[in-house]
């Protein structure tokens, strides 16, 4: 496009034309090439564009006997609907006290899990340790909820070992104090070990001679941690924190969809729940749509800015 | 690139990353190692103990559940667990549905993928950058579900296994990987297949393909544990529960405490529920649905290990 909008701008028509057709040309050359991505094109067209014009639903007042185009347009009433109503604060709040509460406490434990791994020099013991702390990150939610729930259910392994010493049982999925804790334990649980890949990448690329350098110069373990290590890793650390901000819309609907129950709705029920369950499990299409497409629209400018933040800072950037 | 160009060099010893020579340079204090060692150990023991006290479970009679909550042995180890869910005819239909998804739904993401990156990977292709910009897009804003959802319905999949497969056929994270790593492979070698006659079909198959198996591996292995662990999709687009796949079985017993579904084992399900301890019902069905993954975990780990690698200097 670039291209042929640079040749528009100065040259006559005929000489457009002759541009065009040397596209034409440079096309036809390459079109087996165009053979192998059509596919995954009309996927993409069919899968992710066309539901594009399935947001207008939002503005609609849809009903699925009548499709999307002989639905009345209704303006933003839907979208209104959702701003007054008591649940988008609620819903709001949750989803991003529980983003900040896995990023405070979860994005950490990698990193100093794979600080303390790099120490270790028995290689079979760090291979151990490594395979045994990847494994859960590959189990679904569901079977891991199913392994959370053997613990903490009211008769669960918590609460009969609290019996067997007399201490009080505590209900840590119907309650609202427990519960924001407990699910961000079990992520961190199921991930840090998968999660320290990244900064295990990161550490192996520190030239040693950095290393050697900060020693001749006296450096103990610590200093040498502070001034090589953690410099090192650095830009790795920021580009991952900054990632976890632009993804703040995303509290973890896989995890939390497994385990919330009505009794800690108020304080575990997040904008994708509420998509899910306003949206296609009550049939109101409509206000499901347009609490989506907020979200969408929040998340698409979080991760776009992060993006582009990281591009600024020189490192990589994701796409 | 020379990124990815060095990580190919160095896969093989993917589990040894993290040895810096640092380590060597200057030991720890005898109790900075104690330490260390101490804290990576109950690393350990916190990650692996819960799944092992399931696998305990489900091979432990009623009593002993309810008398040793904190088992770490079994104690008159019965197979009645496994009996009882091997006998019922819908967790063995769950799983067949699962295993043919992720069959089927592997080979066919690969295809379109690897067909779509090789020719991403030509940046010399007219409106290359405009297909990639669609592509990245449709990664980064997501219509949401409920238009994804009536488009699924539009096309007529609405209760059929293939809305766990169509819908997912490419995903553009696994598809930029791809692309990425195509760029990695010498376009000399390409060039002189050229020479010779081949087709761009041809080139793809017997040049560039074989010099790209670590990455189809990650990239496999990424689809095909996605396809496993599938839930959201069985919950969105499959109401008849006789077509449900693994994980949304899974989570009506061992989340639910739905035994129905389970269906009865040979006419006598019911009174064999109340026989077993639905406890160790529901550990022999998470022991049930992880076996396979433990199975093919050293190559996850492995691959996975480098798809992470790949994937953080994408762009």
């Amino acid at each position: 496009m670039a291209v042929m909008n640079s040749v528009q701008a100065r040259a006559p028509v005929p000489f457009e034309q002759s541009s065009r057709r040397s596209l034409l040309k440079r096309m036809w050359r390459w079109r087996y090439i165009y053979l192998f991505i059509i596919p995954t094109l009309i996927y993409f067209l069919i899968f992710s564009y066309i539901p594009y014009y399935g947001l207008t639903i939002a503005f609609k007042d849809f009903k699925l006997y009548s499709g999307i185009d002989a639905s009345p347009w209704v303006g933003l009433e839907y979208f209104k609907e959702f701003f007054n109503s008591p649940d988008f604060g609620i819903l709001l709040k949750n989803t991003l006290l529980i983003s900040l509460y896995r990023i405070i406490f979860g994005f950490p434990m990698p990193i100093i899990f794979a600080l303390l791994l790099n120490e270790v020099r028995h290689m079979p013991y760090k291979r151990v340790i490594q395979t045994v702390t990847y494994f859960p990150n590959f189990l679904s939610w569901v079977v891991y909820a199913g392994i959370i729930i053997v613990f903490i259910a009211p008769s669960g392994v918590i609460n009969q070992v609290l019996k067997s010493f007399g201490m009080p049982e505590v209900q840590i999925l119907t309650s609202s104090t427990y519960f924001v804790p407990m699910l961000i334990v079990t992520d961190i649980l199921k991930g840090f070990g998968f999660g320290a890949i990244i900064y295990l990448a990161a550490l192996s690329n520190i030239d040693p001679q950095l290393y050697e350098a900060a020693v001749i110069d006296g450096a103990g373990k610590f200093a040498q941690i502070w001034n090589v290590t953690l410099p090192g890793i650095r830009s790795t650390i920021v580009v991952m924190l900054i990632l976890a901000l632009g993804g703040v819309m995303n509290a973890g609907f896989d995890q939390i969809f497994q385990l919330y129950n009505a009794s800690v709705q108020d304080v575990s029920d997040i904008i994708d729940t509420f998509v899910y369950r306003i949206g296609l499990q009550s049939a109101q299409y409509s206000l499901g749509t347009a609490v989506g497409l907020f979200k969408g629209v929040i998340g698409f400018i979080l991760i776009f800015t992060a993006n582009s933040v990281v591009r600024r800072t020189g490192e990589y950037s994701i796409w | 690139m020379a990124i990815n160009l060095s990580l190919r060099k160095k896969r093989v010893d993917d589990q040894a990353i993290g040895v810096s020579t640092s380590n060597r340079l200057m030991r720890n204090p005898w109790y900075g190692e104690v330490i260390i060692y101490m804290v990576l150990l109950i690393a350990g023991l916190v990650t692996i103990l819960p799944i092992w006290l399931v696998v305990v479970r489900s091979f432990s009679p009623t009593n002993i559940i309810s008398q040793y909550p904190f088992l770490l042995w079994p104690i008159d180890a019965t197979l009645d667990a496994y009996t009882y869910i091997f006998g019922t005819a819908t967790l063995l239909n769950s799983f067949g549905l699962t295993v043919f998804i992720t069959a089927v739904g592997t080979a066919l993401n690969l295809i379109m993928t690897i067909l779509a990156a090789y020719g991403l990977s030509k940046r010399e292709i007219p409106f290359n950058s405009l297909l990639m910009g669609l592509i990245v897009f449709a990664m980064l804003f997501s219509a949401g579900i409920v238009p994804t959802f009536m488009v699924v319905r539009q096309v007529g999949l609405i209760d059929s296994i293939w809305s766990l497969i169509i819908p997912q056929l490419v995903s553009p994270f696994n598809l930029i990987l791809m692309r990425n790593y195509f760029w990695s492979v010498p376009p000399e070698l390409e060039e002189s297949a050229k020479m010779d006659g081949a087709t761009d079909l041809r080139v793809l198959v017997s040049i560039v393909l074989p010099l790209s198996m670590p990455a189809i591996a990650t990239i496999g292995l990424f689809y095909a544990v996605g396809h496993w662990n599938e839930f959201f999709g069985a919950l969105f687009y499959i109401m008849d529960n006789t077509k449900w796949p693994l994980q949304l079985l899974l989570r009506s017993i061992i989340i639910e405490n739905n035994f129905q579904n389970m269906g009865s084992a040979g006419g006598w399900g019911e009174v064999h529920i109340r026989m077993i301890n639905p406890e160790n019902i529901k550990a022999a069905t998470i022991v049930f649905a992880t076996v396979p993954i433990l199975m093919v975990y050293p190559f996850l780990q492995r691959y996975f290990v480098q798809g992470v690698k790949l994937g953080a200097i994408k762009g």
